[in-house]
């Protein structure tokens, strides 16, 4: 069952990856001084403006956002805008949380600010590109067994993995080691970078082993 | 026998604190003090020992010396001198250490190797335990028998430069000082460049007799680089300079026939590999003493390996020196080497009184301390020197006198180092045996709570215990048997003393037998839980009320919060930062709790409808006036609480600063004080108790609203009164006084609202089963609670109460009720509103945390139990309004009556894990380097804790009493 899915979501998650670690790899070669600790908002920038053009472009080719009802051109250009609009809040949203969770206010605004852009490139655009800007079909996803499609599933293993992974990231914050990792906001962004790709492994396989158990209820 | 679970989790947590107690016991060695109160006078010395009478006999000899020169740096580690470094970099010292006349020792520190409690050493002569620093909390002044009161006493006059905290403890005990803080770690320059600018002028006069100084730049080095930093090396020589400047001063000094001079240069620590201290390795307690007077012999030939003596040593040899009684509690012996070059019978009779001072101390610490080996040694010595001064007075200069003398000096010398080496064994020990035993009692009783939970969490609330059929049992007397053979065993064989060993008897066979039936009550249980009987209904720990033992994210995240915290206790980093452990958690259950209300209202509309058609009849028998648009309102209320209630968590948290990393950053709180501020603060202030008002009011009779009404007004006046905040029609230069008025008159209306809760409460239970009654009367103690709590709650800390109030308001409106929370989840989210708001107060796990100040609130001295008491409340308020606010709750609000029994079981269960974990950690890591700066003080946080909870406990505990008595 799925089988075409399921390859299909391999080899998307495996070029998503494969972009990641190019977007390390390349600007280490050509830009001078570059490193992940060091010019660590430059990584970020980097990896989210890479992860967010490689998860559209791909996205898009493959053809799996849902159908639009109009082809018009004022319905599709509405639709960017809501998508960047959504991409935007999603960004506000994240900083809030951050602060909430005890990121100085003021002061590494701009650190906090790159964390949340990077959590939004890395979860909110799989949903726009999935599900588009359409809060109900959000909603669904994201309550128990609302999963309607393979790729759904997909979706909620891979967001809730760089959420999590954000959020065990800022585990060693309070220790008192002094390495360049717990400094705001490397830790945490490297967690959910690596909760992120854990997800991208994670999505396909546990889909894999659990194909004969997965049932979707259709609309 | 059948026990309710309240009744069954209070009785556990009272023997936990029994076992932690015990625990303590071993864990901090009891001070070695003189039960005199009063401190040595020249008077009290005892007479030299003579063989019938004479006279004259209890004078002191001689001082030794004039004037003394101490010189301390802190953190010089022995090597700075005395090693390859030593001989680079202060050549002036190595110089005098080999060919001058010296005296050099490597003197062993004791942990914790941190300057203040190493200064009370080099003072009083004691090694400062963990906990004296604690009983000290309220007076930052030395109260001990200490060698610089001896000093002022006996007129002479000190000078004092250095470290403030000397002028801290010792305040109007110089003629003359300058303290440097050593607050800015970063700078080591100024810091010593502020002490030796008098140093000139004072070595010019002659109008001091003692001269202290303390250097930190060292110190501040060594954290900010470690030992072999480039920037040692001028500071070494800055201070071997420094060094020569003052002995050569001394020397030009020197008048023919006066007494000669004594220059010390010592260190109070050394320094780690790392260059920081407070531990106990080798490096951190090894420090240089070095003792340069014209009074010594002067050396030829250099030495290799100064000799080894302990830091407390110097003590009783300065005190001797100058001529003044040794300090009561001193245990080290003077230096032998000192007295070298004096008659034979002055060095007896130092020795003597060094002898009397210890013996003394010795017989008011150890129990049986005639049979300590030093005891008898000494009184052999006495008596061999009063036959020695017989043969002296009578004249006699034989080559026998000689001898004998220096037989009677060696015994005296042996008999001091084993009294000496006694009381400091005393001192510096864990006793394990007491820590083992307290360790098993506690975790047998964990283990007893965690067998009991299915039953105790089940619907009939009621723990099974075989109480009779275990004590019956074979095996209960064949325990008992065992461990009291163990108990003798251990007892005979210990060469050191221990706690459990000095009890008496029959204490010591109840704490046996009780252990005994504990362990048989686990055996009977777990084999009842194995083997599965038809009797056991026990569901899942967690949702009673589903079926299936499934957990939701909740309960996921409950589960891993409790479990990952207790585990978090082991780095020391994350008990200093306990507080963002709660914060962090709580803000994700806050999160986890918006889930959860987001789907009930968003996606539960669209699916299951019914399920909310359900719940409408019920509330529509209440208030079936606008049942739509109240439910709209409701959902919004509901949603908005959770991000309302992350919000005021976030500012809270603004407001103190605490931990240790992050405690410098400025915060709120001291925005507020700051007396720029003062009208910001009074309005914050007047907005907060009117809120508090509103919040509390609504549950209370009317005549429980006056008196909180007049109550929070009294609160006001209060700190207007000491100043805090002003009215608007006062001038600001109006005289501060203790508000001691206006702290009873709100004190009374405490009393006053308590005294109607209880009658309520009484009368609920006793005359009418009216349960409105019993909540009102519930609600009426709470706010008598939270009156207390606002008058001792500083000012700026005034939001905090006023966000709990606020939260907890919302959340048992929208949250907890709505969406079917079962006790034991409402409970631990209690538990953690309870932690976190124990941090937002501004407090941490440090004792300096701690507010003493409100102790004095509305009493005109010091008075202890009360003091202690308001301290505590104050001090813990956060944890014990939550836990209150869960009794109130689960008893009025709920209709299920064992909601209140399994809160109870939950809040024990809660409170006795860490508490357990926390103990086998300590005992792991009792010879870590921050034992006694971070474990410790959280060690005693987690005790206190453990009382509270277990007098919580005693309160749901006669909550439910009336719940059953209400139903039968």
């Amino acid at each position: 069952m799925w089988d075409h899915e399921i390859r299909a979501m391999a080899s998307t998650h495996a070029i998503i990856a494969a972009s990641v670690f190019m977007a390390t790899v390349l600007p280490a070669v050509t830009i001078r001084g570059f490193s992940v600790y060091g010019t660590h908002l430059l990584w970020l920038y980097s990896v989210s403006g890479t992860v967010t053009a490689v998860s559209v472009a791909v996205f898009w080719l493959l053809g799996i956002s849902p159908p639009t009802k109009k082809h018009t051109l004022g319905y599709k250009l509405s639709r960017l805008f809501r998508s960047c609009v959504y991409f935007f809040l999603s960004c506000l949203f994240f900083h809030t949380v951050v602060v909430l969770y005890g990121a100085p206010l003021i002061e590494s605004a701009l650190e906090t600010f790159s964390l949340a852009v990077l959590l939004t490139s890395l979860t909110t655009l799989r949903c726009l590109c999935v599900l588009g800007p359409n809060v109900q079909a959000w909603i669904r996803v994201f309550s128990r067994h609302g999963a309607m499609s393979v790729w759904d599933t997909c979706l909620q293993i891979t967001v809730a993995c760089t959420v999590v992974g954000a959020w065990v990231g800022a585990f060693p914050i309070p220790l008192d080691w002094d390495r360049p990792w717990q400094v705001w906001p490397v830790s945490c962004s490297l967690g959910a970078m690596i909760g992120f790709l854990t997800g991208l492994v994670a999505a396909p396989a546990w889909i894999h082993y659990h194909r004969k158990q997965l049932t979707y209820k259709c609309k | 026998m059948k026990v309710r679970s309240s009744v069954f989790a209070s009785f556990i947590l009272i023997f936990e604190v029994f076992g932690i107690a015990l625990f303590l016991r071993g864990f901090f060695p009891a001070p070695v003090k003189s039960s005199l109160s009063s401190k040595s006078q020249l008077s009290d010395l005892p007479a030299e020992p003579l063989l019938g009478s004479s006279p004259n006999s209890s004078r002191l000899p001689h001082p030794l010396f004039k004037r003394v020169v101490i010189m301390l740096v802190d953190a010089l580690r022995e090597d700075f001198v005395f090693g390859p470094s030593g001989r680079m970099f202060m050549p002036y010292t190595r110089h005098v250490v080999e060919r001058g006349s010296s005296h050099s020792f490597v003197a062993k520190a004791r942990p914790p190797t941190v300057t203040m409690p190493r200064i009370k050493a080099l003072t009083t002569g004691s090694i400062p335990g963990f906990i004296d620093v604690v009983m000290n909390l309220n007076s930052p002044a030395l109260l001990e028998d200490n060698l610089i009161w001896q000093a002022k006493v006996a007129g002479k006059k000190i000078v004092f430069y250095g470290d403030d905290t000397w002028v801290r403890l010792f305040p109007k005990h110089f003629m003359e000082y300058d303290g440097t803080t050593s607050f800015f770690v970063s700078d080591y320059t100024e810091v010593d460049n502020n002490v030796t600018r008098h140093l000139d002028s004072t070595l010019k006069r002659d109008d001091w007799d003692i001269l202290i100084l303390h250097y930190l730049g060292l110190d501040h080095i060594g954290h900010i680089s470690g030992p072999h930093s480039s920037l040692i090396q001028p500071k070494l020589l800055e201070m071997d300079d420094i060094l020569k400047k003052i002995h050569s001063a001394l020397i030009l000094k020197e008048a023919e026939g006066s007494l000669p001079y004594l220059l010390v240069l010592c260190g109070d620590h050394g320094m780690s590999e790392t260059g920081s201290h407070g531990g106990s390795s080798e490096p951190e307690v090894n420090t240089p003493l070095v003792l340069i007077s014209p009074a010594f012999k002067r050396k030829d030939s250099n030495i290799r390996n100064p000799e080894v003596v302990e830091q407390v040593d110097l003590t009783p040899t300065l005190a001797l020196g100058l001529g003044l009684p040794i300090s009561q509690n001193s245990v080290g012996h003077v230096i032998p080497g000192v007295l070298e070059e004096i008659s034979l019978r002055d060095q007896l009779r130092f020795l003597h009184l060094n002898g009397h001072q210890l013996s003394c101390l010795l017989k008011d610490s150890i129990p049986n301390y005639e049979k300590e080996a030093g005891f008898e040694q000494f009184r052999v010595a006495e008596k061999a020197h009063g036959s020695w001064m017989k043969l002296y007075i009578e004249g006699n200069t034989s080559e026998v006198l000689t001898n004998m003398g220096k037989k009677v000096l060696k015994q005296y010398l042996e008999a001091l180092t084993a009294m000496s080496s006694a009381l400091s064994k005393q001192l510096g020990k864990y006793d394990m045996y007491s820590m083992i035993a307290g360790m098993v009692l506690v975790f047998q009783l964990l283990l007893l709570l965690l067998l009991a939970m299915p039953e105790a969490l089940s619907s009939a609330a009621a723990v099974d215990l075989p109480v009779l059929s275990s004590l019956l049992s074979l095996p209960f007397y064949l325990l008992c048997l065992l461990l009291a053979s163990l108990h003798v065993l251990v007892c005979t064989s210990a060469e050191s003393s221990c706690y459990l060993c000095s009890l008496p008897w029959g204490l010591v066979f109840a704490a046996v037998a009780f252990s005994s039936t504990i362990l048989c009550l686990l055996i009977s249980m777990a084999t009842r839980r194995l083997s599965p009987g038809p009797k056991i209904q026990g569901k899942s720990p967690l949702r009673t009320s589903s079926s299936e033992w499934s957990l939701s994210e909740l309960d996921v995240l409950l589960l891993a919060g409790t479990i990952g915290h207790t585990l978090s206790l082991g780095a020391s980093s994350f008990v200093e930062e306990e507080h963002q452990t709660w914060y962090f958690l709580l803000n994700t259950l806050c999160l986890a709790v918006f889930q959860d209300v987001c789907r009930k209202y968003f996606r539960e509309k669209n699916g299951s409808r019914e399920e909310e058609e359900q719940i409408l009849p019920s509330k529509n028998c209440h208030a079936s006036a606008h049942p739509k648009g109240e439910i709209y309102s409701e959902k919004w209320l509901a949603l908005a609480t959770p991000p309302f209630t992350l919000a005021c968590c976030r500012l809270l948290r603004s407001l103190n600063q605490t931990g240790v990393q992050w405690a410098h950053l400025p915060d709120v709180g001291h925005w507020l004080n700051s007396s720029e501020h003062k009208m910001v603060l009074s309005l914050l202030a007047a907005f907060c108790l009117v809120l508090i008002y509103l919040l509390v009011q609504r549950r209370c009779s009317w005549v429980s609203k006056v008196a909180l009404a007049l109550g929070l007004l009294g609160v006001y006046s209060y700190r207007a009164a000491v100043d805090n905040v002003s009215f608007p029609w006062q001038q600001s230069g109006h005289t501060m006084s203790r508000g001691t008025v206006e702290a009873r008159f709100v004190y009374v209306f405490v009393l006053g609202i308590l005294f109607t809760g209880t009658k309520d409460l009484l009368r609920s239970q006793i005359i009418t089963a009216d349960a409105k009654l019993k909540s009102r009367g519930l609600w009426e103690i709470y706010s008598g609670l939270v009156l207390l709590v606002s008058l001792l709650f500083r000012a700026h800390n005034l939001p905090v109460l006023c966000g709990c109030l606020l939260i907890q308001t919302l959340m048992a409106q929208f949250i907890w009720k709505k969406l079917h929370y079962d006790s034991a989840q409402t409970t631990i989210m209690h538990y953690w509103f309870g932690q976190a708001f124990f941090y937002f107060q501004g407090n941490s796990n440090n004792i300096a945390t701690v507010d003493i100040s409100v102790g004095f609130i509305g009493l005109e001295s010091y008075v202890e139990a009360p003091a202690i008491f308001l301290t505590a409340l104050n001090t813990y308020a956060g944890p014990l309004l939550w836990a209150c606010h869960l009794v109130c709750y689960l008893s009025s609000e709920r209709d299920s009556p064992v909601a209140v029994g399994h809160g109870c079981y939950c809040l024990a269960l809660l409170r006795s894990v860490p508490a357990a974990a926390y103990i086998v950690l300590v005992t792991v890591l009792r010879y870590h380097l921050f034992v006694w700066s971070v474990f410790s003080p959280k060690l005693l946080y987690e005790s206190m804790h453990l009382l509270l909870t277990a007098g919580v406990c005693l309160f749901f505990n006669t909550m439910e009493q009336s719940h059953g008595s209400n139903k039968s």
